[in-house]
């Protein structure tokens, strides 16, 4: 479920109206930019945008990127825009940096309904010149470009059906795999790549009945390599996306330096699809709610931004205030 | 006694390309049963004398004539069919008989939203994805080719790096020319084939005989997955046009034979007025003619029609 609040009745004239208030003059007012966008869903933003385009004749998004700074830009920037234009700003910073940031193309590869992929690399064809496929192939090698290049092309079938003795017979490959008793790596990327997600989870929960421990679980443990790694993650998202990404927000959090790419993105890609099950998770996880630990390792507007797209009740009296 | 004119023209009537309906009417309509009679036994290659005292149809020969009495309702069903569910049936025909020639003709020679199109007409059909199947199905060294190019969406601006298309120019050409292993199997091969747009894979080609004084075609192997896949893309026109020559031949088979349906019906909308001009360049005779020629009937004159969209 969502997490964002938003009012039933809204203006995206009067919303652009008071945004362009909030960014003139000296300063900015952060206040109205995150009281106004943080309880926005996609298609009233776009209308703000568009509103605010007809009337001043600028870009809000540029606007925006120059008034605000740091994190908190970084957040409102990726809040602001169209999903698939988020989705392919992301896979394009992600396939031009290097290692950690591959686990963002697995996410948006294995995590978005094929539709959603699509249009993430519709919108990246548009933004880049280039096909997502390809900046990531002519980047990566060996199994783990085979993997991730397949896990990107793929438009997997959305039905429920199910083939119970395929997916008996693809766990035992997988099995083999895990087990170190085969290095074919090409079949499990096969299965994985290009099976629909309800036959590959009816593979994983034949996996588990099989072999007692579920399969995410007999992955864990430090990857040998980048291709284990994906493979492990990939895995993970597509059985459970919500566990994943409360696993991320954890690590995110926990870590020494807080890794604020991470908790961004978790939330401004989730807010309006999951978090609230995310929050749950991690809540019955961690033994703390997920706002109070991100209350204490951020801070500023940043911090109150992303309080507001967890749907923190406590925030409403900020704003009367 | 049936006329020998008569007797020439039924046989021509059903022994081409399709079937020359009219004939078959006006001439095996009127005949009395000792003019058929006559002709089963005046024919041996089509009727034998069976050891019980009869002319007996050979086997094989209603075989044919079931082909080619199909022709016209094949034609006329694929091109009725929506282009992605056309495709997706081909492609899954295809699939099934290993025609892997074909699935490359699909995924290269349709743009990025057609062959999109196409896969999404597959999920309808068939509760798979195409790349499941091809993937599940192929089990040789095309694999890696195939599955990567039915999954491809490429970029279709005209946005190309030079730099980079010269390089990858000689990564191709140290590929082919390595005796070693065969292209197919390079992982570079196949990255550079399947993922870059069709503008930049034309540069690449052009960088390659720059650089190696060959084309990619001389130097890779006749009838090879790859070969299809580069013709494909670096001249469709030129491809489909030695696809319909192959099947306009005497000696077509039955698989050439039904290229003839399967490039006139998918190309009639996109590349058919380039088909025909490089098709009279190469060959001297026009296109329509060599069909007028070459083939009987309604399936004939329904594929003259699609071809004269062209012009």
């Amino acid at each position: 479920m969502a997490t964002i609040i938003v009012p039933d009745h809204t203006s995206p004239v009067e919303d652009a109206e008071n945004l362009r208030k909030a960014c003139e003059g000296w300063g900015t007012n952060e206040n109205t930019i995150v009281s106004i966008l943080g309880h926005r869903n996609a298609v009233q933003r776009k209308q703000i945008r568009q509103a605010y385009e007809e009337i001043y004749q600028e870009d809000l998004i540029k606007r925006l990127e120059s008034e605000l700074k740091g994190e908190f830009e970084k957040a409102v920037y990726r809040w602001i825009l169209d999903p698939a234009d988020r989705d392919a700003i992301l896979a394009h910073v992600a396939a031009r940096n290097a290692k950690s940031d591959n686990r963002t193309i697995i996410e948006i590869a294995c995590i978005r309904s094929p539709e959603e992929l699509l249009a993430a690399k519709r919108a990246y064809h548009f933004r880049y010149k280039h096909s997502l496929e390809e900046d990531v192939a002519s980047r990566t090698t060996g199994d783990f470009r085979k993997l991730l290049v397949a896990l990107v092309s793929t438009y997997r079938y959305d039905g429920d059906e199910v083939d119970v003795s395929l997916a008996g017979s693809e766990a035992k490959i997988l099995h083999n795999m895990i087990e170190g008793k085969s290095f074919n790596h090409e079949e499990v990327i096969r299965i994985l790549s290009t099976r629909s997600k309800a036959q590959l989870n009816a593979t994983f929960n034949r996996y588990k009945d099989t072999h007692g421990a579920s399969i995410t679980k007999s992955l864990s443990g430090n990857p040998a390599d980048e291709f284990s790694e994906a493979l492990c993650i990939a895995i993970q998202c597509i059985r459970s996306p919500q566990k994943y990404f409360e696993k991320v927000l954890r690590n995110a959090i926990n870590k020494v330096g807080t890794d604020e790419d991470a908790i961004t993105r978790v939330i401004v890609t989730r807010a309006e699809k999951d978090l609230k099950d995310i929050k749950d998770l991690y809540h019955k996880r961690n033994n703390a709610s997920l706002e109070h630990a991100i209350s204490k390792d951020t801070s500023g507007d940043y911090k109150i931004f992303l309080l507001t797209l967890l749907g923190d009740p406590s925030l409403i009296l900020y704003y009367l205030s | 006694m049936a006329l020998p004119g008569d007797l020439d023209a039924l046989t021509k009537a059903f022994s081409g390309f399709g079937v020359d309906e009219n004939s078959i009417i006006s001439i095996l309509g009127k005949w009395h049963p000792e003019q058929r009679k006559s002709f089963r036994k005046g024919f041996p290659q089509f009727f034998r004398e069976d050891k019980r005292l009869f002319e007996r149809w050979d086997e094989r020969h209603i075989a044919f004539l079931e082909h080619e009495f199909l022709r016209f309702k094949n034609a006329m069903v694929l091109w009725t069919l929506h282009p992605w569910e056309r495709d997706a049936r081909l492609a899954k025909e295809a699939l099934a008989k290993g025609d892997y020639d074909i699935l490359v003709e699909i995924a290269c020679t349709r743009s990025s939203e057609e062959l999109l199109g196409a896969r999404r007409a597959y999920h309808s059909l068939f509760d798979h994805s195409i790349e499941e199947d091809v993937a599940y199905s192929v089990n040789d060294s095309n694999r890696n080719l195939l599955v990567a190019l039915v999954s491809s969406y490429r970029y279709e601006g005209a946005r190309v790096n030079e730099e980079i298309a010269e390089t990858e120019a000689k990564t191709l050409s140290e590929a082919i020319k390595n005796a070693e292993k065969r292209p197919i199997e390079n992982e570079e091969v196949v990255r550079i084939i399947t993922t870059r747009s069709k503008l930049h894979l034309k540069a690449v080609f052009n960088y390659y005989k720059e650089i190696s004084g060959t084309t990619t075609e001389e130097d890779l192997e006749e009838g090879s997955s790859l070969s299809y896949t580069i013709q494909c893309i670096s001249s469709p026109k030129t491809y489909f046009s030695k696809i319909l020559a192959s099947a306009l031949k005497g000696s077509a088979d039955e698989k050439n034979k039904q290229a003839l349906t399967r490039v006139i019906v998918t190309q009639a909308d996109s590349y058919m007025k380039e088909i025909s001009e490089e098709y009279h360049k190469q060959h001297g005779v026009s296109l329509s003619q060599k069909i007028e020629e070459t083939t009987n009937g309604n399936y004939k004159d329904f594929l003259l029609t699609l071809v004269a969209r062209g012009d």
